[in-house]
């Protein structure tokens, strides 16, 4: 791992002033995904701009029917905090999942979208969720952040401060984990608002997607057995040493019937 | 039994430095004014090496030199040798290429060791080797035994044709084939046993010590057995002689057979820390060890059997193709050979069996010993064959193994492979297992698991295994380039304490707490007067280390016959002080008595009459410290019945262990709730095997599982408690009865791992499915089936 | 040089880091605690778990700089006044370790359960125990370990 400087600013002004500083340089919230690249010489910031503890990023409140999370609340306590068990109880269990219990008491909402792993869990959920992505200048629907493998739209100074959530009828996350990485092999959250069901598959592209065919087939009759007889197809789905493209295909369907059938 | 005696359920005596985080591993450990190492690796499979060039490298910040294979040449140091030689069919000897420590001309594996870069800190070393400079020029790599066979196949090295070390064959090839040509059935299954990786949670580590003063050096290493690298790295590699060497292993943190071996890293820090004139470290990545550690198992098999129309096993056939990976390493050759095909037996009365096996060389790292070496692999042969022959003739799986196990009255039993196993009661093994398991249950959760959409199926495994090696002239007959004797050493204070030193090593087997035991139970004395000392060949005078499940076979023995000179003493010391005749006294229990009186001595007072002699028989030397080596007259023989349920999804294939049953005949139990522990750690590596892990290379040889990320480690989640139980059959050959246990869990669990999903499987119609049989596997089989 | 000031085992220090040096690192070579070990290079293992602000984290997934002005709790600091904490003493009674090297993050990360969960049934001890890898003991002595330090612990 490459030296560098590390700042500690007081807000995010400040940070986006030191990232500004130095060119090349990066945010770091929980550390959980950067610094695993560091130590891989995959990532050489000259400067590391901790985001951490600022308290601009961190609370939980309901807001016109939806939930909104600062960006610094660790994996951790959005499981854990009864304002999200009350109103997204999917949203708690995802966040539960992610990574092993020492992960999830560093890594943040904000950092994990911000580095948008195509195998991460969160993007299933704001995609599913209808979720928008607040900036410190703007805000960008869930639909238009993930844009394919660690690809999104945020310039290099801007920070994501929280994300709404949009209080669903009822969701449900589902996923298969690889049992080495504990990054989903197919991870899918079916979402059902107004009558509109979303269905985000994570882990089996090569970033987070709806599939269309399940959310036509639920959106005329949400239960398991109304996906009988579709499929998402192979196009575009990973096939590596973890699981081929046919497996995840199929892992995406499994994923899905329980997804929906947790739904209650 | 004294309450620390034998078969006292002890805690540890040596945890208290683990749970307060004051182990001392080798990384823990810092030597004034040390440098730090880093070893550049190759990251080709193979290519010549046209140059290295470190003038760049040189220049880093902290660089205190970088050494090459050329300058360990210069200095006339040697390669690293291979333990065990087997012969070919015609008796030739193996094809045995040089294996020097730093590569000279050629890598032949992705992580072979090119440089090796010394710094001030570990970071500006590495910093530095990225610096280096070396000119690669690739050649066609054999990356796995199907290439390595392949008709023209590209060479990894020039000296072995077809890239085979040694073609290999152990019993009655004539016999067996006639066994076959007459038989009523024949079973055939191909299967390949799947490459592995240690993965003992310490990485490797070596610190070497050059102290110019005496001209002697120190080697802090992860090692299992000192005085092995103390031989090996002396008299083969570096040309030192014993007393200026000494090796230091330490707490080690698991070995698994993975620390057994004399590495290259060893004899380079040992070496450069005489260069440098300064102490030098190197502690490995865990990326680093996965292609630097050696691996595990790596066979392909076609096996077949041959019964009899009622279902007697008269005859077995193997041929396996063993991949040795590129270097012939420790114990390698011994392995696929020697550890494995005299297993053939297994529990049963098969009359004629011959086993083929032929090893290659391939640009992988080297493959050796890894918990159960060669055990797992036979018994996962053998019980797939026996599992398949119970489906094909339509007999059952208990029965038809009953029908075949060596009955009591027919030990001692002598194998057509060569081993006689001396005690076994495989029937009363196999009872205590059914009941274990609710055999006779497993109907109805069939039909329960059915009625929620899942698969149930139970499968078995019988097994022997050898271990407690070995009997050194067998050994040495064998192939053995070393005697497989062990060394103990106990010394009774003036004032009673007594300081065990023991040619084993302890990384996780408790032995400073059981061999405690032993003298505790012998002596009469609480294990709190009883400290036992391991790892430093400056303590202790010689030994072979820890392996192959042997300490308290091969260990514990040599401890029990020092104790029995330093009893044999203390008679004669006893019958002086109470002025009996010596054949008057006995010993029990810690006391010397006169029989028929209550005239009695403690050993405490012997012992201190032994050093302060002043009322003393003439004829004796003071002193109560006694020395003995044990070299084992046989090989022991644990057997097992392990049962496993499994209960599968067959949507996901996701395999559910609803149950692991096993119980061992280890012989004598010293410490039931260690031996307890060491059949779990075994389980749940034979569970990893059978379940969750490949080492996997690509085509071109590149090392694809190179972290954990890929290769899956088993976690608590993947677990069940385990059931386990013993039916004892002492040992008759060594004096504690004892046989081993280390290995029992990673050698008999597979099979039946992989029976019960088979098992599972079968009305799908699915008849066998590879390891690790992972839940794609699983459900692509369900898939093929249907087609 | 960062200079970073802590509190580690209830004792304040102080240390000049580099922006790179992992907690693991300054905990290991600055700070000579050598308890907490480094097993993997892919926060995988475990080996490395300490409190940090009362919660347990990878060292190994941290820079020391992080921990500035924070609570550090280290396997060192478990015992009080020669007294084992209830954890230690299940690892022990249990027969938990073997080789002892995933002991202290194993520990570490068991408490860090139990102040969540004073009753942890088998499955949660198993799912928590995601981020300990153990090769010795098949993890079966480790769970009943952890279950036992909770029930002492006052669950």
């Amino acid at each position: 791992m490459e030296d560098f400087a590390f700042h500690r600013p007081g807000s995010v002004a400040e940070a986006q002033e030191a990232v500004r500083g130095t060119e090349d340089s990066k945010f770091m919230a929980g550390g959980q995904s950067l610094i695993p690249l560091m130590k891989l010489d995959m990532a050489a910031p000259p400067a590391v701009v901790s985001l951490a503890g600022l308290d601009e990023l961190r609370g939980i409140a309901q807001q016109d029917g939806s939930l909104v999370v600062g960006a610094g609340m660790t994996h951790a306590e959005v499981a854990e905090a009864g304002e999200v068990r009350g109103s997204i109880p999917a949203l708690a269990d995802l966040a539960g999942g992610i990574g092993d219990p020492q992960v999830r008491n560093r890594g943040t909402l904000g950092g994990a979208v911000a580095h948008a792993d195509p195998a991460a869990d969160y993007p299933a959920a704001l995609v599913a969720l209808g979720a928008t992505v607040v900036t410190d200048r703007r805000e960008i629907a869930a639909e238009d952040f993930f844009l394919g493998m660690f690809e999104t739209p945020l310039e290099a100074d801007e920070v994501i401060t929280s994300v709404r959530f949009p209080v669903p009828e009822a969701a449900a996350y589902s996923k298969f984990p690889n049992p080495a990485s504990k990054y989903a092999i197919a991870g899918v959250m079916v979402a059902r608002n107004n009558g509109q069901v979303r269905v985000a598959v994570t882990g089996a592209g090569l970033g987070v997607f709806r599939a269309s065919a399940f959310e036509e087939a639920l959106s005329g009759d949400f239960s398991a057995s109304a996906l009988d007889g579709t499929s998402v197809s192979t196009d575009g789905l990973v096939s590596d040493l973890d699981a081929s493209a046919e497996y995840r295909a199929h892992l995406v369907g499994v994923m899905a019937r329980r997804a929906v059938e947790a739904c209650g | 039994m004294s309450e620390t005696g034998i078969g006292a359920a002890l805690l540890r005596k040596e945890d208290r430095r683990f749970i307060t985080g004051k182990g001392k591993y080798v990384d823990d450990i810092n030597r004034p004014g040390q440098a730090y190492a880093y070893i550049v690796r190759s990251p080709e499979a193979h290519a010549s090496i046209a140059g290295i060039d470190a003038s760049e490298a040189l220049k880093a910040p902290g660089v205190v030199a970088i050494l090459t294979g050329a300058d360990m040449a210069e200095d006339g140091v040697g390669g690293l040798p291979a333990g065990w030689g087997v012969l070919f069919q015609d008796g030739s000897p193996m094809i045995e290429p040089a294996h020097p420590p730093l590569v000279v001309d050629r890598v032949r594996h992705v992580g072979d060791q090119v440089a090796v870069v010394i710094a001030e800190t570990r970071a500006q070393a590495k910093e530095a080797a990225a610096l280096v400079e070396v000119d690669y020029q690739p050649l066609p790599a054999i990356a796995g035994l199907t290439q390595a066979s392949a008709d023209g196949a590209a060479l990894v090295w020039d000296e072995a044709p077809g890239n085979i070390c040694f073609d290999w064959g152990l019993g009655d090839e004539a016999a067996t084939n006639a066994a076959f040509e007459s038989a009523a059935h024949v079973v055939t299954l191909d299967l390949v046993n799947n490459r592995l990786i240690p993965n003992a949670i310490e990485p490797r580590a070596a610190i070497g010590d050059y102290e110019v003063t005496d001209d002697s050096y120190t080697l802090y290493t992860t090692s299992q057995n000192p005085h092995v690298i103390r031989l090996l790295m002396g008299a083969f590699v570096l040309g030192l002689p014993e007393h200026k060497l000494r090796i230091v292993a330490p707490d080690v943190g698991g070995g698994f057979g993975s620390k057994i071996f004399h590495y290259a890293e060893e004899a380079i820090m040992t070496w450069a820390s005489k260069r440098v004139q300064r102490p030098v470290k190197w502690t490995a990545e865990r990326s680093e060890s996965f292609m630097s550690d050696a691996h595990g198992r790596d066979h392909i098999t076609h096996a077949e059997l041959a019964l009899d129309a009622e279902g007697k096993f008269v005859g077995l056939r193997v041929n396996t193709a063993a991949n040795l990976g590129a270097y012939i390493s420790t114990f390698g050759a011994a392995v696929p050979t020697f550890l494995y095909a005299t297993l053939f037996s297994g529990c049963y009365t098969t009359p004629a069996i011959f086993a083929n096996v032929k090893a290659y060389f391939t640009n992988t790292v080297a493959v050796d010993a890894y918990r159960g070496a060669g055990r797992p692999e036979a018994a996962f042969v053998l019980e797939r064959l026996v599992h398949k022959a119970a489906v094909q003739l339509g007999i059952d799986p208990v029965e038809i193994r009953r029908k075949n196990f060596i009955q009591p009255d027919q030990f001692p039993y002598q194998t057509p492979v060569l081993l006689e196993y001396d005690v076994g009661d495989y029937d009363g093994t196999l009872d205590a297992a059914l009941e274990l398991a609710d055999y006779d249950g497993f109907g109805v959760r069939r039909e329960e698991s059915a009625a929620q959409g899942k698969l149930r199926g139970i499968g078995l495994s019988t097994f022997v295994e050898a271990c407690g090696i070995a009997p050194s002239a067998v050994a040495g007959a064998l192939g053995a380039r070393a005697g497989l004797f062990e060394v103990g050493h106990v010394r009774v204070h003036p004032t009673g304490s007594i300081t065990v030193f023991t040619g084993s090593h302890s990384h996780g087997q408790g032995h400073e707490t059981t061999f405690a035991q032993l003298v505790s139970d012998r002596f009469g004395v609480s294990t709190d007067q009883v400290e036992v000392v391991h790892g430093d060949t400056a303590q202790v005078a010689f030994g072979m280390g820890t392996y192959g499940s042997r300490s308290i076979a091969v260990g514990g023995s040599a401890i029990y016959m020092a104790m029995e000179k330093i009893i044999e003493k203390g008679t004669k010391i006893a019958a002086h002080l109470m002025e009996a005749a010596v054949e008057d006294v006995v010993f029990d229990k810690g006391n010397f008595t006169v029989a028929g009186t209550d005239k009695s001595k403690a050993i405490g007072e012997v012992a201190f009459a032994a050093y302060v002699p002043h009322n003393y028989p003439e004829d004796l030397e003071p002193g109560l410290d006694e020395t003995a080596f044990y070299d084992p007259k046989n090989f022991t023989f644990p057997a097992g019945a392990h049962i496993v349920e499994v209960e599968i999804d067959p949507d996901t294939g996701v395999i559910e262990l609803c149950g692991v049953s096993c119980v061992d005949d280890v012989g004598r139990i010293i410490n039931p709730m260690i031996v307890e522990g060491q059949m779990h750690g075994g389980l749940a590596q034979g569970i990893g095997q059978a379940l969750l892990e490949s080492c996997v290379y690509d085509d071109s040889g590149q090392l694809i599982t190179g972290s954990y990320m890929n290769y899956t480690m088993p976690r608590a989640t993947d677990l069940p408690f385990f059931k386990t139980g013993h039916n004892i059959t002492n040992c008759t050959h060594n004096p504690l009865g004892v046989k081993g246990v280390g290995e029992v869990g990673s050698i008999g669990v597979p099979p039946a791992v992989i029976n019960a999903i088979v098992d599972a499987l079968s009305s799908a119609g699915v008849e066998h499915i590879d390891m690790p049989a992972t839940p794609e596997r699983v459900w692509r089989a369900l898939q093929d089936a249907k087609a | 040089m960062p200079t970073v000031s802590l509190t580690v085992n209830g004792r304040t220090v102080e240390g000049e880091v580099e922006g790179r040096t992992l907690l693991v690192d300054f905990i290991r070579e600055t700070l000579g605690l050598t308890g907490t070990h480094v097993g993997c290079d892919t926060s995988q293992c475990g080996a490395c778990v300490v409190h940090v602000a009362g919660v347990s984290v990878k060292s190994c997934t941290m820079l020391a700089v992080e921990a500035d002005g924070a609570e550090l709790t280290t396997v060192e600091g478990l015992a009080s006044n020669g007294t084992l904490h209830p954890m230690q003493t299940a690892f022990h009674e249990h027969h938990g370790l073997q080789c002892g090297f995933c002991t202290p993050g194993m520990m570490m990360s068991g408490i860090d359960l139990v102040s969540r969960n004073a009753d942890p049934s088998e499955h949660e001890v198993r799912e928590w125990l995601e981020g300990n890898l153990c090769r010795c003991t098949g993890y079966h002595n480790i769970v009943k370990a952890v279950q036992a330090a909770a029930a002492e612990m006052g669950g």
